[in-house]
């Protein structure tokens, strides 16, 4: 017979810090479900053999935040007008703490963002994770990418020094030679016929303001995308992501609204439907 | 109530249902809320005297009040209204619906315009309406200054007797000294000398053709040629006249190139170097404005310049690709 003994008082105060613990999470829980809701979204089923490759997602988000943050926090610095711009750049460089440190994450943490969606780009292309049902979330994910080089655009001219303000102009006068539309947006960026104050003013609001508000939007549909579809096995898995999900056949909302049942990989190889 | 028949929908509305379920109301809070008043207002009438009673009354009331909210607390069984609900007689089948929360009655035959439909349109519409009256301006705001009000802005180049006959300068000034120095241009002058009792220009753009960077004149300037630069200030700030001996002009950019006419001779522009509109008012040489030019024959006071209406870089102003920009946005 197993006797089960009084619970010691090390163990009692355990049970009491649990509590304690667990209290506020268990308070927020009961009003809100957001405790059960983070736990779904990063407690999720994967597949067995995900590769490395695929915490490239999830490494430029990391890069978005870093911008994201380090941006915040320059923008307590920045003076964006024509004659204060370049000498507050300056200032945050070379004067004010930790300056250098946080303007140089934003100025290179810049590039890595675009290379790291471009290599997660490449992942998703290889690995056939665009294709159905996840056509939408690659369409997704190349208005985030070009939301960012947006980003890199507008950013560039901040600075305001001769690089930037000549790149800019030629930039600008490159959105200019666009057929038919391309002088009328060659002139909305430039804020007038020349470049000058209202040019820097806006560059920073589409820069801080408009296009990251964009990108942040994206970024949650897309990962609510993510966690609807699930994470695709790679190509070389045997367990063959999508083999058994034929078996339910689309119900679409009305007659021809989706794709007919994909008469695929579970039609051709049946004995490929259960994954061992 | 009268069974309804089958097929009939119609009924008496529900009785209202929205009672408070809780703890019957006190007046307590209300007493409290007066002694405070009491309190403010003997403040500023009679501080040692209503004050105090003010206080005392928010300290009594208070209390009570406070003992109302902790009776649960402390024990004492709370007295909550009983929920009233009229037990309706409704057909089988129809009961988890007539009672829960989807309720609403069903459009009666023949009505094809629901309250509920109503409400959703109108809901739909008027959000609609209200975000319509909020975006238009701001959108507005955003995109339209940049088109209007546009002004041109004339440069005071100062007197012609700076600019000696058959020397070119490379000129600095300011289009809008309110602006300040964002708004620093660059043109190349040269005085043609007389030409038809008219006093003849060439005045060349330095915004490249191609895609709008600073063409710079190919050739020694001010003191390598031992030449000082001529300062004038007018109305257009502090205007600079460096002299310089070009062999043409050249951009740092793309490596556009341009004979001293402007003319395109390597590279990829599209169109030669764009040039001023000038007059010569009191003896001073005024700027008016650029204009876009194709190609220039001959030189100087003989040049026969083919020009357009100002175009940015980059666009073709003849042949089939100035199909390919048929509206410019207003400049000038």
């Amino acid at each position: 017979m197993a006797y089960r003994r009084p619970p010691t008082k090390a163990q009692l105060r355990r049970q009491r810090m649990e509590a304690l613990v667990n209290y506020p999470l268990d308070w927020l829980e009961e009003r809100s479900g957001l405790v059960g809701g983070v736990r779904y979204f990063l407690f999720r089923k994967v597949p067995g053999d995900v590769n490395w490759m695929q915490t490239l997602g999830s490494a430029a988000l990391t890069a978005f935040i870093v911008q994201a943050v380090t941006g915040v926090i320059l923008a307590m610095y920045y003076k964006p007008t024509p004659n204060e711009a370049y000498r507050s750049i300056q200032n945050i460089t070379d004067h004010v703490t930790l300056g250098w440190l946080v303007r140089g994450m934003h100025r290179w943490g810049a590039s890595v963002f675009i290379i790291l969606m471009f290599l997660h780009m490449g992942r998703v292309f290889l690995f056939g994770a665009y294709k159905y049902p996840r056509e939408l979330n690659w369409i997704v994910g190349v208005l985030i990418l070009v939301l960012g080089m947006m980003e890199g655009f507008t950013g560039y001219l901040l600075p305001w020094d001769q690089t930037a303000y000549w790149a800019t102009v030629v930039g600008i006068n490159l959105n200019g030679t666009a057929p038919f539309l391309g002088p009328f947006i060659a002139q909305f960026l430039r804020a007038g016929q020349e470049i000058g104050a209202d040019t820097l003013t806006r560059f920073y609001s589409l820069h801080m303001m408009l296009i990251p508000g964009g990108i942040i939007a994206l970024i949650g549909l897309h990962l609510y995308l993510v966690v609807r579809l699930g994470v695709t096995s790679p190509p070389w898995s045997k367990e063959a992501a999508g083999m058994a999900l034929a078996d339910e056949e689309p119900q679409p909302l009305r007659p021809g609204l989706t794709r007919p049942v994909p008469r695929g990989i579970a039609a051709a190889r049946p004995e490929a439907g259960g994954s061992k | 109530m009268e069974p309804a028949g089958p097929g009939q929908h119609e009924s008496p509305p529900e009785p209202s249902h929205d009672e408070p379920h809780l703890p019957a109301p006190t007046l307590w809070p209300l007493g409290f809320a007066i002694g405070i008043v009491v309190v403010l207002v003997g403040l500023v009438v009679n501080p040692e005297i209503v004050s105090p009673i003010g206080g005392a009354i928010a300290i009594v009331f208070g209390f009570l009040w406070a003992r109302a909210a902790t009776a649960e607390l402390r024990g004492h069984a709370v007295v909550v209204e009983p929920e009233r609900r009229e037990l309706r007689e409704t057909e089988a089948g129809e009961v988890g619906a007539a009672l829960g929360e989807e309720a609403g009655a069903p459009p009666a035959r023949g009505e094809r315009f629901p309250r509920s439909r109503f409400l959703e349109g109108a809901t739909l519409g008027l959000g609609g309406l209200i975000g319509g009256i909020v975006t238009l301006p701001v959108a507005g705001f955003a995109v339209l200054p940049p088109f209007l009000g546009q002004r041109r802005h004339e440069v005071d180049l100062g007197p012609i007797s700076d600019f000696p006959e058959g020397s070119w300068f490379i000129a600095t000034f300011l289009t809008d000294p309110a602006e300040g120095e964002v708004s620093r241009r660059t043109a190349f002058v040269r005085n043609n000398g007389v030409f038809n009792n008219q006093p003849s220009f060439t005045i060349i753009s330095n915004r490249c053709a191609h895609l709008g960077c600073p063409v710079q004149a190919n050739g020694p300037t001010g003191a390598i040629l031992g030449k000082k630069t001529i300062t004038e200030h007018t109305k257009n700030g502090v205007v600079k006249l460096e002299p310089v001996v070009p062999a043409g002009f050249g951009c740092p950019c793309h490596g556009g190139q341009y004979d001293t006419e402007g003319n395109r001779t390597a590279g990829p522009p599209v169109r030669a170097l764009d040039r001023y509109a000038f007059e010569i008012r009191n003896g001073r040489l005024i700027l008016l404005g650029t204009y876009s030019v194709s190609h220039v024959d001959g030189t100087g006071a003989q040049a026969r310049i083919h020009k357009y209406k100002l175009a940015g870089p980059g666009e073709h102003v003849d042949g089939p690709e100035q199909w390919l920009y048929p509206l410019n946005p207003p400049h000038q």
